[in-house]
């Protein structure tokens, strides 16, 4: 997939008070940002970050209370304007444009959720979900068409007419999920927005989220409190502390390597097999080539790697399982012909997808192969690991995973 | 005994009369002819309109008016009332005063409103705002009538412009306040979604303002109320006139009457105004003062209430 950077960010500050210029002087001698408070009176509120989010990715934001989060995203469609650096969407310069450029900005290409709901308590749930539509200048029959499809993706069509004070907290923040998707931006940035949600529903979002961005290639910022939600949507993570950006990352490599003793503290209750891909765990697939499948060879292979089934590919791709009861039989019966001896119903998934999906495929008992996005074999992952993982045995990871480098 | 006076005698007066009937007067004359002239437009054409329409048809619609915004008590308490006024003779001065009070009111919202969103946009112009605002309700009211009768004369379009002056801070202040007391993350979320100054004000800052605003209106009412008979002194027609001249003529009678016809008529529009400020506030009721005065003069007023919205 051919990426584009959408939004740019380079040596971002936001310092709050009066004595800014002092503290960006205490920054750059390496104070933190207690030492600064302390000194001057002034908030560090965003120190020095830098990141590129490309098109059609899920960047999520994580970090404490206070770490500057909320304070980030407003930076990037010009709610906040920074004390220094730059924040580009499409090469243009939000904290460096007019009022009028800035506005043609948040209408046709960002739109927000926010963490506090920020619902208008004066419009019903429709006019709510249509504000940014009425903003842009949409027709009243087009935009409340539009805003119910979205008051539909949130489940809440039926109380268009109520107002939001006659809605729960999670059906509020709903409202301001579906007034942020109405617009049909193409940079999204979501403050916490799963935040008052029950974890059923929770879920459905966040499906909902992966979706829309799948099908439609929305750029999303995604700020969270909440790991495992970072894990399961972001396409790369960012751990905030401070201000700062203390390691940017894939799941993987937040999980697998945490930059420090802070990320090491947020990944140490992570399930492992909703983050590490299949391919992580998977091992060679040493198969054999389908025109020289014979018996004998076969046989022997397996006994050689010590496994009890071996996948057979054709121009790489896997076109079946052969297991070694299957392969004596047919050397005693059909005089060494496999073909027909074949499992062709193999268990195959893509090896970026989570550990803990491959357990409804592991109960066949056949290993399962890992295939690219061009479906060719990469890897075989046995049932045993899949098992061992699920029931929570890191170490199995982890040999697994230095068994397959040290294989490569 | 000494005396300042021995020292020096300003004449301070007579520079007064020098600025305004030497220089003022003359230099801007057509100024205030040109500013008069909207106010008596307004006022001839009002006074002419709601003294043509037959007493039936004025009750009924205010009746009906008073029924949507304040109720069914209300309504009934309305009719009687003009009933009650055309019987004492008053209902033309009625008509007069009503017509002063409503030009009066007309202009404070047209000037007011504006001025208040000024204030609550800019902290600079509030600041220049507010200390006027201040001069303009602690100087008594019959101050105003002096420099009033000097650059637009005697008769009732002064008496209105004195009314307008007297009773436009009310509006501004709580304009100013209502805009200002809007949420601020509300007005950040319209921004988020590329506003412009002027949608946010309409979409977000008027309507969320509106009860504050509709409170500050009710003020300015009762005030411009209160100025009827003052400007009658300088030549207003209406209910102050009769009061004015009851007391002149040591009419007991006559001044009672005109002074009844007034509180009636104050008791309605009040009522009203309120009314109106409530139908948009939807559920929260008793959190304003005005809100626990007026259910307190409820059991008085009126019996049930619809709470309907008067849309
Ligand atoms: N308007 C402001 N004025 C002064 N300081 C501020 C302001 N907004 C935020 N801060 C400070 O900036 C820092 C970061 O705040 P921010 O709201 O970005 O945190 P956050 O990461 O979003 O936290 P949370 O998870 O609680 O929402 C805090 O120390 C806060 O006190
Ligand atoms: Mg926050």
């Amino acid at each position: 997939m051919a990426m584009a950077t959408k939004l740019s960010i380079k040596a971002l500050y936001k310092i709050f008070g009066e004595r800014g210029d002092e503290a960006m002087r205490l920054i750059e001698s390496g104070k933190t940002k207690d030492e600064i408070l302390a000194e001057t009176g002034a908030t560090v509120g965003v120190n020095d970050v830098s990141v590129d989010i490309e098109e059609g990715e899920i960047f999520v934001v994580m970090g404490l209370s206070g770490s500057g989060k909320s304070t980030l995203i407003r930076m990037l469609n010009g709610l906040i304007a920074p004390t220094s650096g730059t924040i580009t969407i499409d090469g243009d310069d939000i904290a460096h444009c007019s009022d009028e450029k800035i506005r043609e900005i948040r209408r046709q290409k960002i739109s927000m959720v926010f963490q506090h709901f920020a619902l208008f308590p004066h419009k019903t749930i429709l006019e709510n979900a249509a504000f940014g539509l009425k903003i842009k200048g949409v027709g009243v029959a087009e935009r409340n068409e539009r805003a119910r499809k979205s008051l539909a993706q949130v489940g809440l069509e039926q109380y268009a007419d109520s107002y939001p004070e006659q809605l729960s907290g999670g059906m509020q923040q709903r409202v301001g999920l579906a007034r942020g998707l109405a617009a049909e931006p193409q940079v999204l940035l979501m403050d916490e927005p799963f935040g008052a949600l029950d974890p059923l529903i929770r879920r459905d979002m966040q499906e909902e989220l992966l979706e829309l961005q799948r099908s439609l290639g929305k750029t999303i910022v995604f700020i969270t409190h909440d790991l495992n939600e970072a894990l399961i949507l972001g396409d790369k993570i960012a751990i905030m502390k401070g201000g700062r950006f203390v390691q940017v990352g894939t799941a993987e490599e937040i999980v697998g390597s945490p930059a420090d003793a802070y990320v090491e503290a947020f990944t140490k209750d992570i399930d492992r097999s909703r983050v590490f891909p299949a391919q992580r765990v998977a091992k060679p697939a040493e198969a054999l080539q389908k025109a020289d499948l014979v018996a004998p060879s076969a046989l022997s292979a397996m006994e050689r790697l010590g496994r009890d089934a071996i996948y057979v590919v054709e121009n790489g791709k896997p076109v079946g399982v052969l297991r070694y009861r299957d392969a004596q039989g047919a050397l005693q019966n059909a005089g060494g012909d496999c073909l027909s001896a074949l499992v062709t119903s193999f268990p195959k998934a893509d090896r970026k997808k989570p550990i803990f999906e491959l357990y409804p495929l592991a109960r066949k008992g056949l290993p399962i192969a890992i295939v690219d996005d061009a479906d060719q074999l990469i890897g075989v992952v046995e049932p045993e690991t899949i098992f061992a993982e699920l029931a929570g045995d890191d170490e199995t990871v982890e040999e697994e995973a230095a068994l397959k480098t040290a294989a490569e | 005994m000494y005396s300042p006076a021995d020292m020096l005698e300003i004449p301070f007066a007579d520079w007064v009369d020098d600025f305004v009937r030497g220089f003022l007067v003359p230099t801007f004359r057509p100024v205030f002819r040109a500013m008069q002239e909207p106010v008596d437009f307004l006022m001839q054409n009002l006074d002419a309109f709601l003294n043509a329409v037959p007493w039936l048809i004025f009750a009924a619609v205010l009746g009906l008016i008073a029924w949507r915004t304040a109720g069914r008590g209300m309504a009934i308490f309305t009719v009687l009332a003009l009933a009650f006024i055309d019987m004492i003779g008053l209902w033309s001065e009625t008509m007069t005063t009503l017509s002063m009070i409503i030009t009066a009111v007309v202009f404070c919202i047209v000037l007011g409103v504006p001025l208040g969103i000024a204030a609550a946009r800019s902290d600079k112009f509030l600041s220049i705002l507010r200390p006027i605002l201040d001069i303009m309700q602690t100087i008594p009211s019959f101050v105003y009538l002096v420099p009033i009768v000097m650059l637009f004369g005697v008769g009732t379009v002064p008496g209105v412009i004195a009314t307008i002056i007297f009773a436009l801070p009310p509006i501004i202040r709580l304009t100013n306040l209502g805009i200002r007391n809007v949420r601020g993350d509300l007005i950040e979320a319209a921004k988020a979604f590329g506003s412009t100054p002027r949608q946010i004000l309409w979409e977000v800052q008027l309507p969320l303002a509106l009860r504050t605003i509709m409170a500050g209106l009710n003020q300015t009412l009762m005030l411009a109320l209160s100025m009827v008979v003052i400007a009658a002194l300088i030549g207003a027609g209406g209910l102050g006139l009769t009061v004015n001249t009851g007391l002149g003529r040591l009419a007991v009678g006559t001044a009672t009457a005109g002074g009844v016809g007034i509180v009636l008529l104050a008791i309605i529009l009040d009522r009203i105004t309120q009314g109106l400020g409530e139908a948009k506030k939807r559920t929260d009721e008793s959190k304003s003062v005005k809100g626990t005065v007026s259910r307190l003069l409820k059991p008085i007023f009126g019996g049930s209430r619809s709470t309907e919205p008067a849309e």
